[in-house]
């Protein structure tokens, strides 16, 4: 093995760094196949519900603010962008790089939330949170609080994985800080940048599901 | 090294004090952690499973209120399946031998291993506190719109509990797959590998492909009940059919995260107590693989009076018969590496028949109610309940305490009582024949399952199952007692006190803290019975 087994990251139960970083990397990939079940079980719940009732969700998505949503979307491309260089910056030991792409995608995080937040607050303002207070106008009225339940389900876990992903964000941030990685030793910010890739993932599918039915 | 004395220093003893166990990263300490957290949930689930009992002796519901009765079979439920048959053989035997099978010292993850067991505890305290606090009413299907829009009690508290305690199988699942794909000896090829690891590596497969699915019907049953989302909700358009296919899309598939460790320990137990290689190594293999794949093509069986077509019914009918098919290769595989093998009976391999018993009644008897026309006649009846037992109590706890006797000696160092042994593993298969073969009449006749009073024909079978649950009960008391009393009085069991022949019986009993004094590596075959004998140049020894 090229790398002394005396690396401070090495753990015991391993022979060589190398075999350390495999293992975490499989790791993360099987983590994340889980998501994509844990995601999967509302993604089938949308598949029944749209193709039981195709108009209501058509009516329920031009109600939605496709600029947001675009706009939001242009964000999330953009800091997926940023954590790919933060791990190029890792593995290339640039340490000053890597705390800049990556406060970068912790800000573009945030700003996604914060405009995700307004979106909430104008659907509240509107009557459209499913519950007793909802309404909607129209002939097919209270058919579309199907289509906002799933909307807020599905929007609301993809939020709360982009929350998590911040509080991950700001452990390796910490870690960049005190110089703990280099080219020999990156696991730690490749595997958050699978995270945070699949989560934009999710967005990807999310946004055309949700905010461009029916119009082509 | 000679059987008369424990080596001077192995896991159990590198180390001292409460807090060297408490933040301890040894797979085998975390698997006897474990071992604890089980045996104490299995406790309480068996507490409750006798109030059921208790009940149940009178025709009238005397004893407990409607009610009260709900929430006893839900807990007992509850309690049994999360917090004690699925973690129960993974969690506790897997932990603590999948590395010395395969040659590691420890798991790909340890401190995971540790938060793993930490997460269950709490989720499983989280759970045990809403249910005897408030309690839940709904069984452990908490099947909508009852659980949402009706039941009164503390379905979300409940569920949070066993949403936490997911993530106990999932980082366990994760941690088993990564550490046999990445963590095995020099020279331990995939087909060297015992079946055990096998066995769990499907597992783990479904824990990972699973678990997450109860784990978003969960958060969206609590959605439902805090915000009325209406998802499950059919006053507002929703379908609480959807809530079934996504719970059994997961909880069909658990019933295998229960089966197939008990498989794997099986084949162990066998291959070492017919000093025989298995039969056709690469089917048991592979049907364990298969189980795990099919496994998830099934679930609808379960909804075949559920509102779902016709059609779907039929297709999920022909499946779960598909699914029988690998089970039946392992039990003829298992038979067929008795033939001619130079069987013994000690305690393992006598819970290891009584397995093979009750698994075959308990998987004959799925393979009648996935049949569509008899199981709308059974459906919610009894012999259900029966079949269910057959195969998570039946087979899955026998092969637990199996699994148990035969990995003791290396556990603690230490040997059990023979004759003790084999008694306990006979007044369980007596007992738990007593107690569950009366339901399958008693359900074929009509016996709804979940009723606090049912009409006085029943009784006499009433009477008999709740008395062989004395017998039963008082199978899985005993050893308690004499394998405790081994840990610090039993004779040094030396390292194979079987003749077996795995990697886990070539390091100490109790194992070092980095499972063996030196790397190991693999020349051999699994299972190379007929080889060694042959290299010794003698009758296999015993
Ligand atoms: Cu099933």
């Amino acid at each position: 093995m090229s790398h002394g087994p005396t690396h401070e990251a090495l753990q015991h139960q391993f022979h060589s760094l190398d075999q350390q970083r495999e293992s975490s990397t499989l790791g993360m990939w099987l983590f994340l196949v889980n998501e994509v079940m844990f995601f999967g079980g509302l993604f089938a719940a949308y598949i029944v519900y749209r193709s039981a009732r195709p108009e209501a969700f058509v009516a329920g998505s031009h109600s939605l603010d496709i600029g947001l949503g675009l706009v939001n979307t242009v964000i999330l491309i953009g800091s997926s962008l940023t954590m790919a260089l933060a791990v190029h910056a890792a593995q290339t030991g640039r340490r000053r790089q890597l705390l800049g792409f990556l406060g970068a995608t912790g800000a573009l995080g945030t700003a996604f939330l914060v405009v995700k937040g307004f979106e909430y607050a104008h659907k509240w303002h509107d009557h459209l949170v499913p519950g007793p207070g909802f309404s909607f106008p129209g002939p097919l009225g209270g058919e579309v609080e199907m289509f906002f339940a799933l909307y807020f389900a599905m929007t609301g876990m993809h939020a709360l994985h982009m929350i998590v992903g911040i509080g991950l964000l700001a452990w390796v941030f910490a870690g960049a800080w005190k110089g703990r990685f280099g080219p020999q030793y990156f696991t730690p910010v490749e595997n958050f940048g699978l995270y945070w890739h699949f989560v934009d993932i999710v967005w990807i599918f999310l946004f055309p599901l949700l905010y461009l039915i029916g119009r082509h | 090294m000679s059987a008369a004395e424990l080596p001077a220093t192995h896991y159990l003893n590198a180390t001292h004090g409460l807090k060297s166990w408490l933040l301890t990263r040894d797979h085998k300490r975390i698997g006897l952690l474990y071992l604890l957290g089980v045996s104490f949930f299995f406790a309480i689930g068996g507490l409750f499973a006798a109030l059921i009992r208790i009940e149940l002796i009178t025709p009238a519901g005397d004893v407990f209120q409607p009610d009260t009765y709900n929430r006893i079979f839900t807990t007992h439920g509850i309690m049994m399946v999360f917090f004690f048959l699925i973690p129960a053989i993974p969690a506790v035997l897997g932990n603590f031998l999948i590395p010395i099978m395969i040659g590691a010292k420890d798991l790909a993850f340890p401190r995971l291993n540790l938060l793993s067991w930490y997460i269950y505890m709490v989720g499983g305290a989280f759970s045990l506190y809403s249910l005897l606090h408030g309690g839940v009413d709904t069984g452990w299907t908490f099947y909508t719109p009852y659980s949402t829009a009706f039941s009164n009690t503390y379905v979300i508290a409940t569920g949070l509990g066993i949403f936490i305690n997911g993530f106990s199988g999932i980082l366990t699942g994760i941690n088993f797959i990564v550490t046999i794909h990445r963590m095995r000896a020099p020279g331990m090829t995939w087909f060297r590998l015992p079946l055990f690891v096998w066995g769990h590596y499907a597992t783990s497969l479904i824990q990972v492909l699973g678990t997450p699915v109860l784990a978003i019907t969960i958060v969206l049953l609590a959605l439902e009940r805090l915000f009325h989302l209406g998802i499950f909700d059919p006053a507002r358009g929703g379908d609480p059919v959807l809530f079934q296919h996504l719970f059994w899309f997961y909880s069909h598939p658990a019933v295998y995260i229960m089966i197939l460790p008990a498989m794997a320990v099986i084949s162990e137990v066998i291959a070492a107590f017919a000093r025989k290689r298995i039969f056709g190594y690469h089917f048991v293999a592979f049907a364990s693989i298969g189980i795990a794949v099919l496994g998830f093509l099934v679930w609808g069986h379960h909804m075949f009076v559920s509102s779902q077509s016709v059609y779907a019914g039929t297709v999920f009918s022909v499946l779960t018969m598909l699914v029988a098919i690998p089970s039946a290769v392992k039990v003829f595989n298992w038979t067929a590496t008795l033939f001619r093998g130079s069987v013994s009976f000690e305690t393992p391999m006598v819970y290891a028949f009584c397995f093979l018993g009750l698994f075959a009644i308990g998987g004959l008897t799925g393979v009648f109610l996935g049949t569509l026309g008899l199981d709308v006649h059974v459906h919610d009846t009894y012999f259900v309940v029966a079949h269910f037992h057959y195969v998570m109590v039946g087979s899955t706890i026998t092969a637990f305490l199996g699994g148990l006797h035969y990995w003791w000696p290396k556990i603690f160092g230490r040997m059990y009582s023979e004759f003790w042994g084999r008694l306990s593993a006979i007044v369980v298969f007596f007992g738990f024949n007593a107690t569950f073969f009366p339901q399958f009449v008693a359900g074929y006749l009509g016996m709804p399952r979940r009723y606090h009073a049912y009409p006085e024909e029943f009784q006499a079978l009433h009477v008999l199952s709740s008395g062989g649950s004395i017998v039963l009960g008082l199978g899985y008391l005993i050893p308690i007692v004499y394998l405790l009393y081994s840990i610090k009085w039993g004779k040094p069991a030396g390292d194979n006190p079987w003749g077996a022949i795995g990697l886990e019986w070539e390091t100490t009993s109790p194992p070092p803290v980095e499972n063996f004094a030196a790397p190991p590596v693999v020349e051999h075959e699994a299972y190379e019975y007929a080889e060694r004998a042959e290299r010794l140049g003698a009758a296999p020894t015993t």
